[in-house]
């Protein structure tokens, strides 16, 4: 089953207290911060606190994503140090503009992956920021094998365009449906900005609806209870999944009858409608509105 | 002849056999003309606080009491004493339903000698944190709100006067929890807690900030039981009473917790029409309420009653015809003491009408569902809400034992860390509720259920939620935080619970600076 995306929640590294307790909410993927939340006095201190939750605290099966200070800064590489050694999952890149900022990234990664006999383990995520950026996502999303997905990131791209951001979000449609696309073609996830204003459920669902019509995996989020709404506009109708169900079912008795062609109801499947399928299938089972046992 | 005059005889006769005198027109009193509204203002029973005291008949020794129903906001206790160490009273045993932080200026009172013995149901504050460091010679008396208005009843604890603040009150007594006047300065809706005392105590004097014309009905304590009314600026300070609107947690942890708990509830095979339930204080536990209502209204269910803390959440329910009944010892917000002034079907009842072992009909005996707090549970499944990990006194027990007892469903929402504390332990710092009468633990890494209760764990088991023994829990939580050092308990003991029928639960030692 692919690995779920639909929320990546921020915590930031230099507080213990939201570092222990950020995977009894069940976000897909938490992203510990060790840049722009943390103070430059405190960059030492979050790198270690970051390394010794990774180390000791028990997430479970949820994706553990650090959030790494750019290479150009004097943290950068002793971030990617820390955190490949920790045993994290996937490193995020900030305010990703060239493929070559991912390779220069990816190289590091290796360093420190040789020295520990771990070559391979660590996958990139990078955060784009910029028009520079969105310009060239496709570029940034295939710049390494290791990565996983790319991610917008709308209060610097807003400023750096000369706007700011609306309820709408009209602003950001080009920069979401670039990113979306670079991620498709490249055959990783796309990840949607932040909403940060928390008295406002009512806008952040609409925005959620939007990204999700628009092809998003999922999206980053600042606090657990923004968790149950994208878990909601993302779990499929019961009208999708039984359609789900039927698909996968018809493939099962094509393989069973030793057949390469697959038909629902009459109607040719082809390969589209499958993966579309398992999808909704993947979706349905992460929400738990079916269980594993209905799909026998 | 048979006249008046003829019987005259007669009539001595009749009463000197019975033991009574013959009826003297001249000595009666003369009829009194003024008119009512006037006349009621020189009701004897109005005098100042002063007065009321030194009529009351107090003397050094004796008890007096108070309610918490201004919480946070009261006035009440702490003006009563004053004047009492004013007017030169010592010894005296101050028993308060509950005591708060706004309690502190005790503390002086307490080394003057002005009071020298406290019963109550909770501590907090500078006040508790003195006591804790071994402020008073004779411990502290602690008492659920069902043990202290059965002992009130009994007589086991005996008031001597009365002091009980009250939002109205006429110059006759008749006083209650808020008012219907234009001059209202304060509202606590219920005074479920100061009902015992009004009945039982010796004398009462009743302290109101909005002294309204008779009759001030319907009244929550009544004319018959009160001694003195004194009128005072005021009994509490409204924002600290109760908030205005409905106080709905942001706190994720608590969201979770809420979730969690109405998920067991749900699948917990009590939840069906005509239930009853009851949530303690504490962000999660009054949530939680919140969070099987879409479930009621898919279902079809009614609540019969709720019971207890009444919260804006329950009323807003009891509105919308899920909840029948509306059970108040204490209303916990503005909107619950509204409802409680303006709905008859939003019933206020007395400490021991509400969670009395020993009175068969009190409504927790007929309590389905209790979601309750907890300072601490331990891998026996007794739970402390009294005393803090770090051995100081920091809450109340409430109606706690009390609901876990009677209830036919007890949850406890605690979270398995609060920051560098761990709340799932060996042993708790002090036994409040007992674990036979404790039947879920919820709490964010996963839902326990006391073995006792099988069927309860095979229920929620299969709606597929978490299960997972608090042992279990207690690793987790010491693999993060690590083992605690032991606590500086000294040897003298500063506090006593008193378990709800009457017998020593445990006691409290004092703790080291």
């Amino acid at each position: 089953m692919k690995r779920l995306r639909r929320t990546m929640m921020f915590v930031p590294g230099n507080n213990p207290g939201m570092m222990q307790d950020a995977y009894i909410y069940g976000p897909d993927s938490i992203m510990l911060d060790l840049e722009d939340s943390v103070t430059m006095a405190e960059k030492d201190t979050a790198r270690l606190l970051v390394y010794n939750a990774l180390k000791s605290i028990d997430y479970g099966k949820t994706e553990m994503v650090v959030r790494i200070n750019p290479l150009s800064t004097p943290y950068g590489k002793k971030d990617v140090e820390a955190v490949v050694k920790a045993g994290v999952d996937v490193i995020r890149m900030p305010k990703t503009e060239t493929a070559e900022e991912v390779v220069e990234v990816e190289r590091e990664i290796e360093r420190v992956e040789r020295e520990i006999g771990c070559l391979g383990r660590t996958q990139i995520m990078a955060a784009i920021e910029s028009t520079l950026g969105v310009v060239n996502a496709y570029a940034i999303a295939t710049a390494s094998k290791r990565m996983m997905g790319i991610a917008l990131g709308a209060e610097d791209y807003c400023a750096n365009l000369k706007t700011q951001r609306s309820p709408e979000g009209m602003e950001l449609l080009m920069a979401r449906q670039t990113i979306v696309v670079a991620a498709r073609a490249a055959g990783i996830d796309a990840l949607d900005t932040v909403y940060s204003n928390l008295n406002d459920m009512e806008t952040f669902r609409k925005e959620v609806e939007l990204i999700h019509q628009l092809g998003f995996d999922g999206k980053s989020i600042i606090n657990p209870r923004q968790i149950e709404i994208i878990n909601e506009v993302f779990t499929p109708t019961q009208k999708a999944i039984d359609k789900a169900l039927a698909v996968i079912a018809a493939i099962k008795e094509a393989e069973s009858k030793g057949s390469g062609v697959i038909a629902v109801n009459g109607k040719m499947v082809d390969r589209p409608v499958v993966i579309r399928a398992q999808r909704v299938i993947d979706l349905a089972l992460a929400s738990g509105v079916i269980k594993k046992e209905d799909l026998v | 002849m048979n006249t008046l005059n003829d019987r005259k005889t007669l009539v001595s006769q009749v009463a000197e056999a019975m033991g009574k005198r013959v009826y003297n027109d001249g000595a009666e009193n003369h009829k009194e003309t003024a008119p009512r509204l006037e006349l009621q203002h020189e009701s004897p029973k109005l005098v100042s606080l002063e007065d009321a005291i030194r009529r009351s008949g107090l003397r050094d020794g004796m008890t007096i009491s108070f309610h918490h129903h201004f919480r946070g906001g009261d006035k009440v206790v702490n003006m009563v004493v004053a004047k009492l160490a004013e007017m030169g009273f010592k010894d005296l045993h101050l028993a308060a339903s509950s005591l708060q932080d706004v309690h502190a200026p005790l503390i002086e009172h307490i080394r003057n000698g002005v009071i020298t013995q406290i019963s109550t149901s909770g501590l907090r504050g500078e006040l508790a944190k003195e006591i804790s460091h071994g402020l008073m010679a004779k411990p502290v008396i602690f008492r659920s709100h069902g043990a202290r208005g059965a002992a009130i009843a009994s007589g086991e604890l005996h008031i001597d006067v009365a002091f009980l603040g009250a939002s109205s009150a006429d110059p006759l007594g008749n006083a209650c929890g808020y008012s219907r006047s234009e001059n209202a300065k304060s509202i606590c809706g219920s005074l479920g807690y100061a009902l015992p005392d009004a009945r039982y105590a010796d004398k009462v004097v009743v302290l109101t900030d909005d002294l309204v014309n008779y009759p001030n009905t319907p009244n929550s304590i009544s004319e018959h039981d009160v001694d003195f009314v004194v009128e005072v600026d005021s009994v509490g300070d409204s924002s600290k009473i109760a908030s205005g609107a409905i106080r709905d947690t942001k706190n994720p942890r608590d969201i979770l917790l809420a979730k969690q708990a109405a998920k067991v509830i749900v699948n917990s095979g009590y939840f069906n029409d005509g239930f009853s339930i009851q949530t303690g204080s504490g962000g999660a536990s009054l949530a939680a309420v919140k969070y099987i209502r879409q479930s009621m209204i898919d279902r079809n269910i009614q609540a019969s009653f709720a019971l207890g803390g009444i919260t804006a959440h329950m009323v807003k329910m009891h509105e919308e015809g899920l909840i029948g009944r509306l059970i108040d010892v204490q209303s916990f917000d503005k909107v619950a003491a509204e409802s409680l002034k303006n709905d008859p079907r939003h019933k206020e009842v007395a400490a021991y009408e509400y969670a009395s072992k020993q009175e068969q009909g009190s409504a927790t005996h007929y309590l389905d569902i209790v979601i309750l707090s907890a300072l601490e549970v331990d891998v026996h499944f007794n739970v402390n809400v009294l005393v803090g990990s770090d051995g100081i006194i920091r809450g109340a027990i409430g109606g706690h034992p009390d609901t876990a007892e009677d209830s036919a469903l007890s949850i406890i929402v605690c979270p398995m860390l609060r920051g560098r504390i761990p709340c799932i332990v060996d042993e708790v710092t002090t036994l409040i509720t007992p674990g036979r009468t404790v039947d879920v633990v919820v709490t964010e890494y996963g839902i326990a259920v006391n073995p006792n209760r099988p069927e309860i764990a095979e229920r929620l088991r299969e709606a597929g939620l978490h299960l997972v023994t608090l042992e279990e829990l207690r690793d987790r939580a010491l693999k993060i935080i690590g083992t605690p050092a032991p606590l500086p308990f000294g040897e003298k003991v500063v506090g006593v619970v008193l378990n709800r029928g009457g017998s020593v639960m445990d006691v409290i030692k004092d703790i080291k600076e």
